[in-house]
């Protein structure tokens, strides 16, 4: 009797773990078909095609005199470029990194120093900074000063007073020839 | 009810509160069904599947749709070829259409046979005929969403169907239209209300679902459970029975949609719209054939436009036409024989909405509608009268387990007669 009992109870502990692993296999596979079926819905949030084809533009930089700053669209963000006076590039050249929130020497942050090309977007909470046009505000630094919120930047676009964590960021970009560049 | 009857404490506490997991259990895991369903009663769950499919790819659609008509082609090709997975998403949405349909006239005729709207199921029945016109109308503002030329001229002749109403018929057009012809304010509109629809036919799906389970599922015998012996709880058996029944419409659909996603549509659609030229042979999408066959059968404006909403309108009276208190079918020799020439006859005028308004189509659609109208309203009232059923089983169990006494509950039925 107790020998038939206990191969019984085997019996029922072998069907047990089938059935469990049955159901964990089930359940996995259902997981997995959920998941297959979820990420379309969510990955067509990310930029489209198009969207991503027009994520690189060339803008001539000819026209642009020592003193003036233009201002293009890229990726729906303004980008700042700058053709720099020798003055403004000498003292961004001469500030100390100690004197600066996020230390970066003037030289890391462009490729030709006559022309400052940078994300015109504060890194604080996203507003435009001012200092574009002739007559805007530039603040201390004699660079861009943000409205939102009072951050300045110098004639580097480093982040010198004001909450902004860091510097105006720098989008890629490369001379493709002396008078034309390309962001992207 | 009791709060033991779940292990987890939070599960508890919330029940306690908000009792959500009674409600669950009591609904779909306890809930009562007869035990000898057959598989056309999977196609009520399909149904709302099928809607939740329909809502979700549609959200997701929307959000890179511009209903506009300068843009709004362009916005539909945009999700083709440039959005992530869009091709997917719209194929779904498209076939999910008419795979939705496919589903809910096959629950509908489901019904028909097996007598699901007589008593007490009639506002069950007539909430689900509340929600096939919902969908009727969502399905149309969706097609002409697109903006092609099946759109365009679809959304033209459709709302030019509200002209026939006298007096006040142009007026009302014009309303619709919110200008003097299909126009970028009607796109507005339309896709507006395709948006909200389908919320609107979840509002009354919950209804139908509600009055279902005042009395349970009808069933293939069509008598009442007479116990728990009849019954078995929902889960596992009807929640596995439907999931095997989702995966085998599972695959079907993503065939279509991998393999023949444009089959059911119409290519005149991928033609941008314009309204200086109508296409020369305009027809609607496959679910409307029927009712625009009806439509076109009647030589009259206002009169053909009274029939094509009257296909729909007299399935709302059906629990008052057919007298008979036998539900089932199976049990009732003469409506059988008229059921299939009745399902036959739907089928023609499917096929006959499809082809040109000409010769001797125009005379079949005029049979086909009348043999139509002449089932409804002659027909089944006629046979509740002169109609001798079959004895029906004692009970659910003896039809299941092949029972041999069968006369008792046909005389008692015979007696209600």
């Amino acid at each position: 009797m107790a020998k038939i009992n206990t191969s019984k109870q085997e019996d029922t502990q072998v069907d047990g773990r089938r059935r469990d692993f049955i159901v964990v296999a089930s359940y996995a596979m259902a997981g997995i078909g959920a998941a297959a079926v979820a990420w379309p819905l969510i990955d067509q949030m990310n930029p489209a095609a198009d969207t991503l084809a027009l994520a690189s533009i060339e803008v001539d930089i000819s026209k642009i005199d020592i003193g003036q700053s233009i201002t293009v669209k890229w990726r729906g963000k303004p980008v700042f470029i700058r053709h720099r006076t020798e003055d403004e590039i000498n003292i961004a050249q001469s500030v100390e990194l100690s004197q600066l929130k996020d230390p970066q020497l003037d030289v890391d942050r462009v490729s030709n120093p006559k022309y400052l090309v940078m994300i015109g977007v504060c890194t604080h909470l996203g507003c435009v900074p001012l200092g574009q046009k002739t007559g805007e505000i530039k603040g201390e630094y004699d660079g861009w000063f943000c409205p939102c919120h009072g951050s300045h930047y110098d004639s580097s676009g480093r982040i010198r007073k004001g909450p902004a964590p860091v510097n105006l960021e720098i989008p890629p970009y490369t001379f493709e020839t002396e008078s034309l560049i390309k962001i992207g | 009810m009791s709060a033991d009857k779940f292990s987890n404490p939070v599960v508890r506490w919330i029940d306690h509160r908000l009792p959500i997991f009674s409600f669950m259990d009591h609904e779909l895991n306890e809930y009562p069904t007869p035990k000898n369903l057959n598989y056309f009663w999977n196609f009520g769950s399909l149904a709302g599947v099928s809607l939740v499919i329909m809502i979700v790819t549609g959200i997701v659609l929307a959000m890179s749709y511009t209903p506009h008509v300068d843009y709004a082609f362009q916005s539909v090709e945009r999700i083709m070829r440039d959005v992530n997975h869009g091709w997917l998403l719209r194929y779904i949405h498209m076939n999910g259409a008419s795979f939705f349909f496919i589903v809910v006239f096959i629950h509908i005729f489901r019904g028909l046979y097996y007598g699901s709207y007589k008593a007490p199921r009639e506002l069950l029945w007539i909430l689900g005929v509340l929600i096939l016109l919902l969908m009727m109308a969502t399905a149309f503002m969706g097609y002409v969403l697109p903006w092609g030329q099946m759109s365009f001229w679809g959304a033209t002749v459709i709302t030019n169907l509200f002209s026939a109403i006298p007096f006040i018929g142009d007026s009302i057009v014009t309303f619709l239209w919110g200008g003097f012809s299909v126009d970028n304010p009607t796109l507005n509109r339309f896709f507006a209300l395709h948006y909200l629809m389908p919320f609107l036919i979840v509002g009354v799906v919950i209804l139908h679902l509600v009055a279902l389970h005042r009395f349970g599922s009808n069933n293939p015998i069509g008598i009442d459970p007479s116990g728990p012996q009849d019954t078995v709880p929902f889960h596992p058996y009807y929640t596995i029975k439907d999931f095997f029944g989702l995966s085998v419409f599972l695959t079907l659909f993503a065939a279509a949609i991998f393999f023949f996603p444009n089959f059911m549509g119409h290519p005149d659609n991928y033609i941008p719209a314009n309204p200086m030229q109508t296409p020369a042979h305009i027809v609607p999408e496959w679910y409307f054939l029927p009712f625009y066959a009806i439509l076109r059968a009647v030589p009259d404006k206002l009169g053909g436009v009274l029939a094509m909403f009257g296909a729909i309108a007299v399935l709302f009276i059906l629990p008052w036409l057919d007298r008979s208190p036998i539900r089932s079918g199976n049990f009732r020799p003469i409506f059988k024989i008229f059921f299939w020439v009745f399902f036959a006859d739907c089928i023609a005028l499917g096929y006959l909405g499809g082809m040109p308004a000409e010769g001797i189509y125009v005379v079949l659609s005029r049979v086909a509608t009348a043999w139509y109208f002449l089932h409804f309203l002659v027909i089944l009232p006629l046979l509740s009268v002169i109609e001798t059923p079959k004895p029906l089983p004692q009970s659910l169990s003896k039809s299941v387990l092949g029972g041999s006494a069968m006369a008792g509950a046909a005389s008692a039925v015979k007696e209600k007669v």
